[in-house]
């Protein structure tokens, strides 16, 4: 019950945490990766010592390939990102970051990206989020098909829907801090992230809003608030240790697992986190709130 | 009683056999690997290339010369040359495909050519570009302008490209080349036999032409342009250029590996090394290795027997889906094995909610059997709820996914499904077997939980 007393404290908290995110996001904006953007991403690796990077900068301010930026991975490798490169072009960024074969290296990593395929790979991104977002949507509406009174069953979708928005909002606006700070870039593994928090983080809030429809069927606690109350104090040690158990794997993902899919374990975990957090202490007391309103 | 010993027995011998064909089949863990029947061989786990290193091409296919309808025939056949030209150099499982225009994917036509084990993209493009793109094409009408451009040094280079217009016929119909020598002046020539749709062509293309000339063009490039003196119904053609012995051959040997029936460009490459693919296998592995442990001991420890069942339901889970990566088979990539890690952790939350509703139910003062009862079918509803939003979100992230999303959405949802098999079947069985224990003080401590007595 201590939840439902308190339901303001915990919806104001949820609701500065997705201000802010909505803050850092217009305030340092999302870096967009050549997944989207087009361009070219090139991973070598030096095979005795890396050449210092202001030659090669400099080496790069003369050459016809556009903006080139470098940075250092690793003990003997660097990143190059550039425009996109055809084969000629490819050639001469190999040759100048080996000077011209002083420094052998070799090749780890060479992604190309035209922007028609950006564009494409675009298109379709938005479409999958309309289309996940519908689908959570109806699904939400038809799980909650039965339970009406004394709250309308799409009051309890409106409400998963409010707390799945906050739950990948977050997940966002600490991906823009990454973004600023670290150099992360939105790829498609981003927007998976956040698609898979939709599908992951819905399911806690079903978890609890499924106690509370028993409960109202077995008339347990004597006024909805009370009702809601009691689910949870039932239900909250599960719908944590459900996603504990995701967070354990996803944080031994990120420690321990490949480096592409870093920043992805990281963006999930927030996403579990902040899902578990708003099924408990959002979701529930909003329904509440709303019920409240309703007598009034 | 007596069924439910022969059920868990039935479960242990399957999972035991699932686990054998696991083991027998991947090369790291058995010793004798070489030794094995091809039955075993048959089934190595499929890396993609972003694990096993390799190359990842993305050609546009100008299909503005196709009619509309044919466009689809077009885009096979030309997979099936550029399949044909990477064979021939040795790749191994290279996978060619086309990816038609569409709402969702734009409206280019593409083809996508994965080259496991090729790191050298110059090669690779090379080894494609190399395929002759034939064409046959006829005078322009007269009247049609001329383009002249003026070169800087003041030479007149007349652009034959207006004066001559495309027919159908190009080297999709072709059926063989062979290289031959003129009888009288001993030079090279290139002849050409077209198939049934060719012939047809030709002859047409002929009997309209007589007197004219008619250009045959190779890599968008006049290389001969003979009059026509008489319809030619029988489908052959000679190129007779100026060509040596040797360039005869070669392009003799091109033209055989088969000429592209569409123009392509390249829009994006790709080329991962192997050790940075190799570097991420053992990374995934490690990481699903000590996810695996700790969620394992926190079940052990949380939740005592049951808990335990759990994780040996887990392990079944777990070699059930290592199995079915072979079977299928599913190409494995990074996200791949990410989706895979998660839904250990995914898979057992059905096994959390079916426990604390045990617990409950043993609160509420019901035998220890009475509440292994229950908890499995008031847990019911929310797994199926549950796990039903990320069935939803794997669905649609596979069908409108590039192959890297395919991969994890694959993975996850596989996952989800086997999940809910393994911690509700299995789990349940082993459960209402060892309910034999008893209802004493001791049988209720080891199916209560936390830190609860």
């Amino acid at each position: 019950m201590f939840i439902i007393k308190h339901k303001k404290i915990f919806i104001s908290i949820s609701i500065v945490l997705v201000l802010l995110s909505i803050a850092s996001l217009f305030i340092f904006g999302l870096r967009i990766g050549i997944d989207f953007n087009g361009g070219a991403l090139t991973e070598v690796a030096y095979k005795n010592s890396r050449p210092i990077q202001s030659d090669l900068d400099t080496a790069f301010k003369s050459l016809d390939l556009g903006s080139v930026l470098i940075q250092p991975t690793g003990e003997l490798g660097y990143i190059v990102k550039s425009l996109d490169l055809n084969e000629a072009q490819h050639i001469l960024l190999l040759k100048t970051l080996s000077q011209d074969g002083k420094s052998p290296l070799e090749e780890k990593n060479f992604n190309s990206i035209g922007p028609s395929v950006g564009r494409e790979l675009t298109r379709k991104a938005i479409i999958a989020i309309v289309l996940v977002s519908l689908g959570i949507i109806l699904f939400i509406a038809f799980a909650f098909r039965k339970v009406s009174k004394p709250v309308s069953s799409w009051k309890y979708g409106l409400m998963a829907v409010v707390s799945l928005l906050h739950d990948v909002m977050i997940p966002i606006g600490l991906f823009t801090l990454l973004s600023h700070f670290y150099g992360a870039e939105a790829d498609t593994l981003f927007v998976v992230a956040a698609l898979t928090i939709l599908g992951l983080s819905v399911s806690d809030t079903i978890v609890i809003f499924d106690r509370i429809r028993e409960n109202l069927k077995n008339k347990t606690g004597a006024s909805f608030s009370e009702t809601v109350g009691k689910s949870l104090d039932q239900s909250y040690m599960r719908s944590i240790f459900t996603s504990l158990t995701v967070i354990i794997v996803l944080l031994s993902l990120f420690f321990f697992g490949p480096e592409s899919t870093k920043y992805f374990a990281l963006m999930l975990t927030a996403g579990m986190f902040f899902g578990t957090y708003s099924s408990i202490f959002l979701a529930s007391p909003l329904l509440v709130l709303v019920e409240e309103w309703q007598k009034k | 009683m007596w069924r439910k010993a022969v059920s868990i027995l039935i479960v242990l011998i399957l999972g035991g056999a699932v686990v054998f064909f696991v083991f027998k089949s991947e090369p790291k863990l058995n010793p004798n690997f070489q030794a094995e029947s091809s039955f075993f061989k048959n089934f190595p786990f499929r890396l993609g290339l972003d694990l096993s290193g390799g190359s990842h091409l993305i050609y546009k296919a100008d299909v503005s010369g196709v009619k509309a309808g044919d466009v689809s025939v077009s885009m096979d056949a030309l997979r099936d040359v550029i399949e044909r030209r990477v064979n021939l150099f040795g790749v191994s499982e290279p996978i060619v495909q086309v990816q038609s225009s569409g709402f969702v994917s734009g409206a280019e036509e593409k083809l996508i050519v994965d080259l496991p084990g090729v790191t050298d993209v110059e090669k690779a493009t090379a080894m494609i570009g190399q395929t002759p793109l034939l064409e046959f094409k006829t005078e322009a009408p007269a009247g049609t302008p001329q383009k002249a451009t003026v070169s800087k040094d003041g030479k007149v280079t007349l652009d034959a490209g207006p004066q001559f217009v495309s027919t159908e016929l190009t080297g999709r119909y072709l059926q063989k080349a062979t290289l031959e020598f003129d009888q009288t002046t001993r030079e090279p020539k290139v002849s050409l036999q077209f198939d049934d749709t060719g012939t047809k062509l030709f002859a047409q293309i002929t009997k309209d032409n007589v007197g004219k000339m008619v250009a045959i063009y190779l890599d968008g490039a006049p290389i001969s342009t003979p009059v026509v003196r008489e319809e030619i119904p029988n489908g052959q053609a000679v190129i007779s250029g100026n060509f040596t012995p040797t360039e005869g051959k070669q392009l003799v040997g091109r033209l055989n590996s088969g000429a592209l029936p569409v123009p392509i460009s390249l829009l994006s490459r790709q080329t991962i090394g192997a050790t940075l693919g190799s570097d991420a296998v053992t990374a995934g592995v490690k990481a699903a290795i000590i996810g695996f442990l700790i969620v394992a001991l926190f079940l052990i420890l949380w939740y005592r027997l049951p808990g335990l069942i759990a994780v040996l339901a887990l392990c079944i889970y777990i070699t059930i889906m290592l199995a079915l990566f072979k079977l299928f088979p599913v190409t494995l990539t990074a996200a791949g094995i990410a989706g895979f890690i998660i839904s250990i952790g995914i898979a057992v939350d059905a096994n959390i909610l079916i426990f604390e509703r045990l617990k409950e139910e043993l609160h509420t003062g019901r035998t220890v059997s009475e509440a292994v009862d229950a908890g499995f079918h008031r847990a019911w509803s929310s797994i199926r709820d549950s796990n039903l939003s990320t069935i939803i979100s794997a669905i649609i992230l596979f069908w409108f996914g590039t192959s890297l999303i395919k991969g994890f959405a694959l993975t996850l949802g596989m996952g989800v499904l086997v999940s809910m098999f393994s911690a509700i079947m299995i789990s349940r069985i082993f459960l209402s077997g060892l309910i034999l224990v008893g209802e004493g003080k001791v049988a209720r401590f080891l199916f209560s939980s936390g830190i609860s007595k």
